[in-house]
């Protein structure tokens, strides 16, 4: 099979959609399915893990090889097949609760150990599968079944908490922008190690519009703080608000004609800036920044093990085992 | 030097335990001990005891560590009951360790620790050396450490420091000399181990030669034993092995015989993390292992790996095995092959993670949500952890579903000669990956062969691409159903598969005399204990039967005929009776239990007395 050929039907997989209408992860979905061919990585290559929520579901829809597996578990499932399989291209697929809070242990240590998949995590704020309940990004207050007089709990900001572990690659985008979400996601593909990527989602039927103030039209432009690597970091209608350092050190937005923006560094090895920007908004209500926050080379030492041990095993002869058997001091009964 | 050598008396076999606190050295003396005791051809076991704390306060009785080691002119089965020989380096190892020494048996005491700060933290007002309390023993004190220090201080590169850690090499060689030991394999090993560390060499050197020296010459010790080597020995190859060195050589085979490449990952909990250690060095032979963020990333990672195909394997013990639940139920939903290895120890919750039992039967069998059958195997002596853990692998891989193998902390610890086998007479095992579409037809996952095991496809492989997962399956294609009445034939196809691995399973065989009323019936790692208490209950005239079941589910197809002709079974367990209720549940066979909770292995001489009152 040519991979030139290849189009997003390839990768589209005979099961039915079952999301709710006009759910934020159909337009995952189509831009997942859309950039695979640009790859070049044949269907047969590519291997979906998810864990349970309705980004769980994820899996069924790409035709590739998929595994759905348990609450939280994705990141653990992925790093023992990144670590039998050195030659395939691995995504997993979550939502805020799944990496967050049952998965939180393992999100975390995939990060840090930098295994090769590409993490998409789909944030919206919710439950949504067990029917909206607070998820650990929910804002403080909201009101949801589990929380009727208001959340209690201060939310994750899972930007920082993945820089916080030592993400390579970390970055934000949102459900209704094709065009960034796809760049996104090929920066994320392009990276050799660990890509965590969060994707503000919106939930139709559990929390609606959580997002809008970054995705419609009217509001976007006021509030969206796009990350170019290279570029002072500005944002507005005409670009008259920019990020610029206050006297603290701290990063603050300023009108950008009054003071001189800093510009976007996503290679910097120091991930305190990107740190920064992951904190700059306490919600998606207000300025946010969106793009690729950081992406840096470190060595992947899963893969290191994996060239050696493939080495090991090509050159083992014949007589290892009995080698090893017989390994230490041995005696002989007649 | 002219001696006049000690009267030597032949002895059929002999206990001896070495105990001091755990900066002692003990472990270290005992495993010497073993390897001149193999090279002199004996047959053995041995147990280590460690204390559950790292470094409990010295002197303490908390802090006491031992290694006993049985050994014999013929084929032996356990480590041994009651010691005959205790070596007490301190008050605390005395105190501790005296209530299972023999009666009559022999005291070999470091007399020098005997202060009285040591007596005070051994809990003891008088002295026991002095005060007539081991009257009923015989009692040989040695001034252990100032002898150590005279036979090393001449020595220039010998520091003080090596001089005070060399007494266990001294009660080593006076325990060396007591049975006759050959001295070259602990010399040789002494001269390895520390090859460019001239102080420690020298003195350990010494302080061996001192020990032995001290038995021949001092007339404390008024004679030397001898066990002759044991002749009725199968022929072959062997070598010394506990139950985890073993199990990582068990599975590394199953991975070399497969081709599977072997991902064991393990989150650090005792006593399991022993297996971790020891596949770890084995890159050489292609294994992967993984130290885990958690124990359910343990099992998730040997499952992924398995996805990938590999030969995922995961360890644990106690708690760690309430964690790896939800994953094996995952495996079970999947389909696919995974080792999952329960070192048992004592609980509930922490328990006594340094104490050993066989209490987790149960769960390995039913301790998941749902209807969730899997293959249970028990390893029963510590040179069989090998084949257990071989044939767990061959039984995940050829039937594609998670194995669940029990070990327990005493088959991990013990050792044992162990016949090594040829490794091109292992049994074959067949990962038979699927590679193309079935008849050019669309791939179906759970498209099942004639053992009911459903293909497996790897990712990689062109035209197979499938999705799998928790949810339930619909037969053959594998897709999403929440048919009922499709659930409740994979709940029947899934429970029919793993019960019918019986037909493959070898018989359950009883070694019986003529005329035996009394089954014993046994699993996992009282094989030896309870052989051991037949034989000598057989010396006495008894007729008696015993079988030994190797696997737990499903049951060998026999064992119901098995236990039905008897008038009486007995099933002994490191449990409250948890295989007696499964049999009486499974068979309608009134089974008598006999339970042991003590963190401590079962006995022969309990056995023997509980198999007498029933003959």
């Amino acid at each position: 099979m040519t991979t030139e050929a290849l189009t997003a039907k390839d990768f589209t997989s005979d099961q039915e959609t079952r999301w709710c209408p006009g759910c934020g992860d159909y337009a995952v979905l189509a831009a997942v399915q859309k950039l695979m061919p640009e790859l070049g990585i044949p269907p047969h290559r590519v291997v979906f893990v998810t864990g349970i929520g309705c980004a769980g579901r994820f899996a069924y829809y790409m035709d590739t090889y998929g595994m759905h597996g348990i609450h939280g578990r994705a990141p653990a499932l992925a790093t023992g097949l990144a670590a039998a399989r050195d030659d395939l291209s691995i995504w997993i697929v979550t939502g805020d609760g799944d990496a967050l809070s049952i998965g939180g242990n393992h999100l975390i240590h995939a990060l840090r150990r930098n295994v090769p998949v590409k993490i998409l995590m789909f944030n919206n704020q919710i439950y949504g599968l067990t029917k909206g309940q607070a998820s650990p990004t929910s804002e403080l207050g909201k009101v949801t079944k589990s929380t009727p007089f208001g959340a209690q709990d201060e939310p994750f900001n899972p930007l920082s908490l993945a820089l916080g572990a030592g993400a390579t690659f970390a970055a934000r985008t949102v459900d209704r922008d094709r065009r960034h979400m796809t760049d996104v996601l090929r920066a994320a593909a392009e990276h050799e190690g660990a890509a965590f990527v969060e994707i503000y989602q919106n939930c139709p039927v559990f929390n609606d519009g959580a997002f809008f103030a970054l995705t419609e039209k009217d509001r976007a432009v006021f509030n969206r703080i796009p990350l170019v690597h290279g570029e002072p970091i500005r944002f507005g209608p005409d670009g008259e608000h920019g990020v610029a350092r206050g006297e603290d050190g701290s990063l603050e937005i300023v009108a950008a004609e009054d003071r001189e923006l800093v510009v976007h560094d996503a290679r910097r090895a120091d991930p305190t800036q990107a740190f920064a920007l992951a904190r700059l908004a306490d919600s998606p209500n207000e300025p946010t920044p969106i793009g690729v926050f950081r992406d840096v080379r470190r060595p992947v030492g899963i893969a290191e093990v994996s060239r050696k041990l493939n080495e090991a095993r090509e050159q083992m002869a014949p007589e290892a085992l009995d080698r090893l058997l017989h390994a230490g001091d041995t005696w002989t009964v007649a | 030097m002219a001696v006049t050598r000690s009267p030597v008396k032949s002895r059929k076999r002999v206990i001896v335990r070495f105990a001091g606190d755990s900066g002692d050295g003990m472990q270290l003396a005992g495993s010497r001990f073993t390897e001149a005791t193999a090279e002199h051809g004996n047959d053995f076991a041995t147990l280590p005891s460690f204390p559950a704390e790292i470094r409990a306060p010295a002197g303490t009785l908390a802090g006491v560590s031992a290694f006993q080691i049985h050994f014999a002119a013929q084929d032996i089965l356990t480590p041994g009951d009651e010691p005959d020989v205790l070596v007490a380096m301190n008050p605390a190892a005395l105190r501790s360790e005296l209530p299972g020494l023999a009666r009559r048996g022999t005291v070999i005491a470091n007399e020098d620790a005997f202060s009285k700060r040591n007596l005070q933290k051994a809990g003891y007002d008088e002295n026991p050396l002095e005060d007539g309390s081991l009257d009923g023993y015989h009692v040989i004190r040695i001034p252990m450490t100032s002898l150590t220090t005279r036979a090393t201080e001449a020595i220039e590169s010998v520091s003080t420091r090596d001089a005070g850690r060399a007494k266990n090499l001294f009660a080593l060689g006076v325990v060396s000399w007591l049975y006759d030991r050959p001295t070259k394999p602990t010399e040789d090993w002494l001269r390895r181990k520390f090859v460019n560390k001239p102080g420690p060499l020298e003195a350990n050197l010494a302080a061996f030669r001192a020990g032995w020296n001290f038995g021949e010459t001092s007339e404390l010790i008024d004679v030397q034993y001898k066990v002759d080597p044991a002749t009725d020995v199968p022929p072959g190859t062997y070598r010394n092995v506990n139950g985890t060195t073993a199990t990582a050589m068990g599975l590394i085979a199953a991975s070399v015989r497969s081709g599977l490449p072997l991902v064991l990952a393990s989150y650090p909990i005792t006593p399991a993390s022993e297996l971790l250690h020891e596949l770890a060095r084995h890159q050489d032979m292609g294994v992967r292992t993984m130290q885990a963020e958690d124990e359910i990333a343990a099992a998730g990672m040997a499952l992924g790996a398995a996805f990938g195909g590999a030969l995922g394997v995961t360890a644990t013990s106690g708690p760690g095995m309430d964690l790896k639940a939800e994953t094996i139920g995952l495996a079970v939903a999947l389909e696919l092959p995974m080792v999952v290895i329960d070192v048992q120890r004592a609980g509930p919750s922490t328990g006594m993670p340094t104490k050993t039992e066989q209490s987790d039967l149960l769960m390995a069998i039913h301790g998941r949500h749902g209807e969730s059958p899997l293959p249970v195997v028990a390893a029963t002596t510590p040179g069989q952890c090998f084949e257990a853990a071989y044939e767990a692998a061959r039984i995940a891989v050829h039937h594609r579903t998670p194995v669940i193998l029990l070990s327990d902390l005493f088959l991990a610890n013990s050792s044992e000669p162990w016949r090594i086998p040829d490794a091109g007479e292992l049994a074959a095992i067949e990962p038979a990956l699927t590679t193309a579409p079935h008849n050019g037809t669309p791939f179906q996952p759970y498209l099942r062969d004639r053992n009911g095991a459903r293909p497996w496809a790897v990712p990689g492989t062109p035209g197979l691409a499938h999705r799998i997962g928790g949810l339930e399956k619909e037969d053959v294609t594998g897709d999403i159903s929440y048919d009922g009445a499709n659930h409740a034939r994979m709940t029947r196809v899934r429970a029919d598969r793993i019960a019918g691995l019986a037909a493959e399973l070898p018989p359950l065989e009883v070694d019986e005399d003529p005329g035996a009323t009394l089954l014993v019936l046994g699993w996992g790692s009282s094989l030896g204990a309870i052989r051991a208490a037949a034989r000598r209950v057989r010396l006495n005239g008894h007729a008696v039967a015993i079988a030994h079941l190797r696997h737990l589910n499903p049951l060998p197809a026999n064992t119901g005929d098995v236990l039905r002709r008897y008038e009486r079974v007995l099933v002994p367990e490191m449990n409250t009776g948890q295989l007696a209720q499964l049999l009486r549940a499974e068979y309608l066979v009134d089974v008598e239990s006999y339970t042991k909770l003590e963190g401590k292995p079962l006995f022969a001489a309990e056995l023997e007395r509980e198999f007498v009152e029933r003959l």
